[in-house]
C-alpha cells in the first residue's frame, strides 16, 4: 500500500483515496488538425513507460478530488515527491526529460 | 529426446528414477546464430520450437535473464480460451486454442490441458448484451460459445451464489466448452525440451544489455556474456518490451503493469470449470492440486516490481467471497504479482520494426498466456520469412498510427 502525500491537502493518506491518471506533463496539441498521423499517436498513445524514475499524474479522487503529479519509481515503487498541478518536478534525471 | 510414455515411467521405475535424460542441455553461447529470441518465456520458446520445427531454422539462441519460464509463463492463472470479439483477435486466439489441443501430443510433454469450460458472468442488463455480442460474433467467427441463463449458470457451478440477493445478482453468462486451463510451467518446458531437442542453444541468466547495428541493420546483441551476433533479434519480453526497444530508440505504445494472482491452501474438488467476472472484478479455478488460482486485476500505476498493492487483492478477495460464499474461511497460501505490457487497444503488437531484422511480440497484456503456442508459431513466421503472418497482419504496430485499433477492452477486461 503506497502512501502518498496529497500536495493540497498537505497529509499522507493511503492509496486507495487515489487514483492513477497516467504519465505527468503531457501536453494537448494546441492544433491537432496540423499534426502528422505519427505526432497524433504519439500523442494519443506512446507513453514513455521508464525502468526507473517516472513523473506521472494523479488524482486525489476520494479526498480533495484534485489533480497533482508525482515523482516515482517504477522498480522499487518509492515516491520522491508530490507537486501542485504547474508546477516543475524537482527530481529528474536523463529518461525522465 | 528422450520420448516420454507409460512405458518409459514404467521402465525408468526400475531403475529408481535415477538415469532419466536431462530435459535440455545447457550450452556455451556460440559466436553467431542465425536468429537470437529475446526472451525465455512461453512464447519465446514457443517461437523457438515453431522456427525450428517450421521453418527450418536450427542455429537459434533463446536468451534469458532469469531461468526459463520464470517471468509471466508461471504467473498467470492458466486460462485458456478464445472467445474474443474482433475478427483479427478471434481467429489469433482461436487459431491459438486448436493449437492447445493437440500440442501435448506434438511436444511428448503433459501439458495437464483441460478443457473444462470457461464462463464470464454477467450481472447487468449491459453486461448480457454485451455477452450477447459478443457470443454472436464467437459464432459466425466457427468459435463454440453460448449465452447461459441463471438457472444454467447455477446447474453448472452449485456453489456459485446465483441468489436474487447477491450484491451483483449473475443474470447470466457466456459459455466456451472448448476454453479451460493447462499447467503454466509444463508449457514452458515442454517447448523448451522439443526446442532444445531440435537444437535450439537455451541460455539461461543470460541478459540483453544492447542490441548492436550496422547500416542499419540488426547485427547482435550485447549480453552479459559478451556480444553474441545475430542475423534476426526477436524481442518477445512482455512487461520489460520498453526497455528493450529503447536500446535501439524505438517508442512502443506499452505501459507495464503489476498483475497479482494469488492460490488457497489446496482442498478438495469442489469447483470443475474457470468462473470469470469483469464486472466484479474477479476469476478463479480449481488446479489439480486442489488449491484455488485466483487472478486480480492490474495495479493501475506503472510497476516493473513483480509485485502489486494490497487493496487490490483486498478487493478480488472481496468479489471471489461475494460470488462463492462458501469460500469465505478458505485460507490464502501465497501471492505474487507479474509485470504485464498493456496496450492501448488491449490487443498485441505482432511486427516487424523499422530496423531490418529486428521484431517486436508484445503488448499481450493481462491475457498472454492462452495465446502462447499460437503467438509463437506466427512470430516463427513473421521472424523467418520477413513478412508479417496473415493472422499476425493486423496486429502491426503501424495500426497506432493509421487508427486501426482491435478493441479488445472487452473481452481481454480483467480476464485472462
Amino acid at each position: 500500500m503506497l502512501h502518498i502525500h496529497c500536495p493540497y491537502c498537505e497529509e499522507y493518506r493511503e492509496e486507495e483515496e487515489f487514483s492513477v491518471v497516467g504519465e505527468a506533463h503531457i501536453i494537448r496539441p494546441l492544433a491537432p488538425e496540423e499534426l502528422t498521423d505519427q505526432e497524433w499517436a504519439s500523442y494519443l498513445f506512446f507513453r514513455k513507460n521508464p525502468r526507473g524514475l517516472h513523473h506521472e499524474m494523479w488524482a486525489h479522487s476520494h479526498g480533495c478530488r484534485k489533480f497533482f503529479n508525482m515523482t516515482r519509481h517504477t522498480v522499487t515503487y518509492q515516491i520522491l515527491e508530490t507537486y501542485k498541478m504547474g508546477q516543475q518536478p524537482s527530481i529528474t534525471t536523463e529518461d525522465t526529460k | 529426446m528422450q520420448k516420454y510414455s507409460g512405458f518409459g515411467l514404467l521402465k525408468h521405475s526400475m531403475s529408481h528414477h535415477e538415469n532419466w535424460q536431462r530435459v535440455w542441455r545447457n550450452p556455451a553461447p556460440k559466436k553467431h546464430y542465425d536468429v537470437v529470441i529475446v526472451g525465455g518465456g512461453g512464447h519465446g520458446l514457443a517461437t523457438a520450437y515453431y522456427m525450428a520445427k517450421e521453418h527450418g531454422l536450427t542455429n537459434i539462441a533463446v536468451v534469458e535473464k532469469g531461468y526459463l519460464g520464470g517471468g509471466n509463463t508461471a504467473r498467470n492463472t492458466t486460462i485458456v480460451r478464445s472467445n474474443y470479439l474482433w475478427d483479427e483477435a478471434a481467429h489469433l486466439y482461436e487459431h491459438s486454442l486448436k493449437l492447445w489441443e493437440g500440442l501435448a501430443q506434438d511436444l511428448n510433454y503433459n501439458l495437464m490441458f483441460s478443457q473444462r469450460g470457461v464462463l464470464n458472468l454477467g450481472h447487468s442488463l449491459q453486461d448480457m448484451r454485451d455477452i450477447e455480442r459478443r457470443v454472436n460474433a464467437n459464432r459466425l467467427n466457427g468459435i463454440d460459445s453460448q449465452v447461459l441463463n441463471n438457472a444454467q449458470v447455477q446447474a453448472k457451478v452449485p456453489i456459485l451464489d446465483c441468489s436474487k440477493n447477491a450484491r451483483y445478482p449473475v443474470m447470466g453468462a457466456s459459455w466456451q466448452a472448448r476454453g479451460g486451463t493447462a499447467r503454466h510451467d509444463a508449457v514452458a518446458w515442454g517447448f523448451a525440451r522439443a526446442a532444445d531437442a531440435l537444437g535450439v542453444d537455451l541460455l539461461q541468466q543470460t541478459e540483453v544489455t544492447g542490441i548492436r547495428r550496422k547500416d542499419g541493420a540488426v547485427c547482435g546483441v550485447e549480453t552479459n556474456r559478451g556480444f553474441i551476433s545475430a542475423d534476426k533479434v526477436a524481442c518477445v519480453a512482455s512487461g520489460n518490451s520498453s526497455t528493450l526497444a529503447k536500446m535501439v530508440g524505438i517508442d512502443l505504445p506499452l505501459e507495464s503493469h503489476p498483475l497479482q494472482a494469488m492460490v488457497s491452501e489446496p482442498i478438495k474438488p469442489i469447483l470443475d470449470t474457470v468462473v470469470m467476472s469483469n464486472h466484479v472484478h474477479g476469476y478463479l479455478s480449481q488446479s489439480d492440486k486442489g488449491d484455488l488460482v485466483i487472478g486480480a486485476g492490474i495495479d493501475s500505476y506503472l510497476g516493473y516490481g513483480q509485485r502489486g498493492s494490497f487493496d487490490v487483492v483486498e478487493h478480488t478477495i472481496a468479489a471471489i467471497i461475494e460470488m462463492f460464499p462458501i469460500f469465505s474461511r478458505v485460507r490464502l497460501n501465497r501471492a505474487w504479482g507479474g509485470v504485464v505490457d498493456t496496450c492501448p487497444d488491449a490487443c498485441p503488437i505482432i511486427s516487424k520494426t523499422h530496423i531490418k531484422g529486428l521484431y517486436f511480440n508484445c503488448g499481450w497484456g493481462t491475457g498472454g498466456f492462452k495465446a502462447t503456442p499460437g503467438s509463437g508459431q506466427v512470430f516463427a513466421h513473421t521472424v523467418a520469412k520477413d513478412e508479417p503472418h496473415p493472422l499476425a497482419k493486423a496486429f502491426n504496430i503501424d495500426r497506432f498510427t493509421s487508427g486501426k485499433l482491435i478493441d479488445e477492452h472487452g473481452a481481454a477486461g480483467v480476464a485472462h
